[in-house]
């Protein structure tokens, strides 16, 4: 079987991740893999829980990630960490947002937000737990939390040969090009 | 030159270089980037947004009978709509060829049923195709053309959520024009009566005998053979979760063109193989068909006649094995969408959550949201436009009955241009007593923000003359005391509207207008309505810690030891300061 290479980005809508999955398969492209991508649009997007999968290699058939296939999750939400675990692979990596969004049944007092979810997730997988938003606000501005997560992905990912900063250079909104890249490295650097 | 496009913006990209010169759609969820892609091509052939999914069909066969190729574009549910002329369109046959694209939704990511709308090309014998990644979304919408002409025959072009909406690589091609066909007048191809239908009708099976032959040694159906044991009959976006499952050892019959059904194909197809499965997402379409020629096959026996599909799912039904994940104690809470931080649907809905004795009738957009607890200020909903006219439904009846119940009915402003204009003409002439509101945001809000008949500018983007909904209301025989137009940021406005119009024996409406939060402001909306930067903020010792604020279910709101107000998402719409009753949330700017 051919090998192909299986990554999952979670988080709340609005977090993002399109952005940062848009600049992944960007630089995969580059490097000459067979990239299949999935995102979900519409109503889920109104603060839901949302995933982008990628899945890239010499080819790639379905463009969605079974069950315990993620070779690396990268979760924008904690509580999105969990809900994406069963999708990591026994020997996967998870990059986790140390960021907490309670959703609606929270906000109302239905639900609770599970507490320990990082030491829960650490002793189960193999984890790096990221404070991006601090990073990001460090760098002037918290929205370019999404790009320190995508350069801590890039680094789990562990892929050689792509000019990362050419991808986000190219992909994000014009002006914001330095920042971004500065939020790329920091996250690459962790 | 490959470049990597959703199946969306390659079907767009196939039309175009197929020399599409008219498309016309209603947005909906998966299907809505067609025609924005389309747009972009601008300079060569001309979109629009239609009010609904009948008018932008039936004006896509207009192009057609004028000579030229033309695509209609939808979600499932919005073929519903426009199935009135696509069935008598199959009888009649084109003149340019004409794609309509249905884009299911298998698992209801976005949608109120998963209909499987393969069914309608049995149904209304229309030749389809069904693509399952960009390449092929492409290169058959270019097909689509061709054959459309060639049998003289819509084409249904059935996409799912995951073609439209995933990404893969495609080659990209130039423009052919294509030369319009010159209009010659002839009644007995598009005059529908009794007398030419029957003509039609009959030429019609002649059409599909001549498709299916073409089915059977078409090049999008060709079987690929890699031995005799097992063999795997699939289409669309299934049969890259078979190809998964079963690998390199079992052959395939991927099935590009699904109606007319190659019979002769399948039936070679199963005598070369061992054991025959049928990969299908939603109902046993391809089964059925087998099935009814004697053809033996394992099907929805094993894999699951509802929901989406994917590799784990075809697996664990072929080989009974379940993927291995890693399993740990604490679980996620759910989270289901909700209305924005600033929706301004919020204080509509809180202002009328707070009433007592009616029944809420609902209907399509971001408002279905206001059903979801906290606020579960919605009853019911069916499809575009129903509010207003199951509310007149349940309104009379209550009268009937003789219950004192009221009922309010919630629709958006797309959504009332879509058909909620003939269900209040129904109302308002039929003396309904529902209370009719119309969420006024200045744009069709769910679907990403296209443009609609009230909002100013066509799809290409050039200025247009706004449907004006009071005069609109006036024209329909409401008196004009009877409409009220409220700003649903204050609360109190809503409240007394709604008194008001609850307490009258006569149609009402209620038009709710402010625009979206996530809306790009028009010059007209930066000229009428206040939509300076604020934000609200608690203050920690007037807060009595009640929670009360929390039931605007706005998710800015953080509840925990304070309540504390999240200055990244609050846009300071100033509804949950209006709801708190110790004063103690502050807007500043």
């Amino acid at each position: 079987m051919k090998e192909v290479k299986n990554i999952l980005l979670v988080g709340v809508g609005g977090q993002g991740t399109i952005l940062a999955s848009r600049i992944l398969t960007a630089g995969l492209i580059e490097a000459g893999y067979d990239v299949k991508m999935s995102e979900i649009h519409g109503m889920s997007q109104r603060g839901g829980s949302v995933s982008t999968q990628v899945r890239f290699g010499e080819k790639v058939d379905a463009p969605i990630i079974g069950k315990g296939q993620a070779d690396v999750i990268v979760a924008f939400e904690k509580m999105e960490a969990l809900r994406a675990l069963p999708y990591l692979k026994k020997e996967g990596k998870m990059v986790v947002n140390d960021f907490e969004i309670p959703s609606m049944p929270i906000l109302s007092g239905a639900a609770v937000y599970p507490e320990g979810i990082l030491e829960e997730l650490s002793a189960n997988a193999n984890v790096l737990a990221v404070k991006a938003a601090e990073i990001a606000e460090g760098l002037g501005n918290p929205k370019a939390m999404n790009i320190v997560l995508l350069g801590a992905l890039v680094k789990a990912m562990n892929v050689e040969g792509i000019d990362w900063e050419k991808a986000v250079r190219e992909n994000v909104k014009k002006g914001f090009e330095e920042l971004n890249i500065k939020a790329f490295n920091a996250g690459y650097a962790l | 030159m490959k470049v990597i496009m959703t199946g969306n913006e390659a079907v767009a990209r196939g039309a175009y270089e197929a020399g599409l010169v008219f498309a016309s759609a209603y947005p909906g969820t998966p299907s809505t980037e067609i025609l924005e892609t389309l747009a972009q091509y601008k300079d060569a052939l001309y979109s629009e947004w239609a009010p609904n999914e009948k008018v932008a069909l039936e004006a896509a066969i207009g192009a057609s009978v004028a000579g030229v190729r033309s695509l209609a574009a939808m979600k499932h549910v919005g073929v519903n709509v426009a199935a009135d002329p696509l069935f008598t369109f199959a009888y009649t046959g084109v003149t340019g060829g004409v794609i309509l694209v249905s884009a299911d939704d298998p698992g209801m990511h976005s949608s109120q049923n998963e209909q499987d709308n393969r069914n309608y090309a049995t149904a209304a014998r229309l030749l389809m195709l069904e693509p399952s990644d960009s390449q092929e979304a492409k290169d058959m919408t270019m097909l689509g053309f061709e054959l459309s002409e060639k049998f003289n025959t819509p084409v249904l072009l059935r996409m799912t959520t995951r073609v439209c909406h995933s990404k893969s690589l495609v080659e990209l091609g130039e423009r052919k024009e294509v030369a319009p066909v010159p209009y010659v007048k002839n009644i007995k191809k598009y005059v529908a009566t009794p007398a030419n239908g029957k003509v039609m009708r009959a030429d019609m099976v002649g059409r599909l005998h001549d498709m299916e032959e073409y089915a059977c040694t078409a090049e999008i159906n060709k079987p690929e053979y890699n031995g005799t044991k097992v063999g795997v009959i699939s289409s669309g976006i299934a049969y890259q979760y078979a190809r998964e499952v079963f690998g390199e050892d079992a052959s395939y019959l991927k099935l590009g063109m699904t109606f007319p059904m190659p019979m002769k194909l399948l039936k070679e197809f199963a005598s070369k193989v061992d054991k025959v499965y049928v990969v299908e997402e939603m109902d046993p379409y391809i089964e059925n068909h087998l099935k009814m020629a004697g053809i033996e096959c394992t099907g929805k026996e094993i894999i699951p006649e509802f929901d989406e599909l994917n590799v784990d799912i075809v697996h664990e039904a072929v080989t009974g094995e379940k993927a291995e994940t890693i399993e740990v104690e604490k679980e996620a809470v759910l989270r289901p969408p909700t209305l924005c931080a600033g929706c301004p649907h919020r204080g509509f809905f809180y202002a009328l959550s707070k009433k007592k004795n009616l029944i809420i009738t609902g209907d399509i957009g971001c408002y279905t949201l206001g059903s979801a607890p906290p606020l579960s200020a919605l009853d019911t909903t069916f499809c575009m436009g129903a509010s207003i006219s199951t509310g007149h439904g349940a309104s009379k009846a209550l009268e009937r009955i003789g219950s004192d119940m009221k009922v309010v009915s919630i629709l958006g402003d797309s959504t009332f241009f879509h058909s909620g204009v003939t269900s209040l003409m129904d109302a308002v002439y039929n003396k309904g007593t529902n209370v009719s509101v119309i969420l006024d945001n200045r744009i069709t809000g769910m679907t990403g923000h296209q443009e609609n008949p009230g909002s100013g500018f066509t799809l290409m983007g050039e200025p247009a003359t706004e449907v004006d909904i009071p005069a609109l209301c006036v024209a329909l025989g409401m008196k004009k005391e009877n409409i009220y137009v409220v700003n649903p940021n204050i609360l109190e406005e809503v409240d007394k509207a709604l008194d008001e119009a609850m307490a009258k024996d006569e149609p009402t409406v209620i038009i709710s207008k402010w625009p979206c939060i996530l809306k790009k402001y028009s010059q007209e909306d930066k000229d009428n309505f206040d939509l300076s930067a604020k934000k609200c903020v608690v203050d920690q010792e007037k807060c009595k810690k009640c929670k009360v604020c929390v039931g605007v279910a706005c998710p800015a709101i953080r509840a925990g030891e304070n309540v504390e107000i999240d200055a990244l998402s609050c846009t300071g719409c100033g509804v949950c300061a209006q709801a708190c009753p110790f004063d103690a949330i502050k807007e500043v700017r």
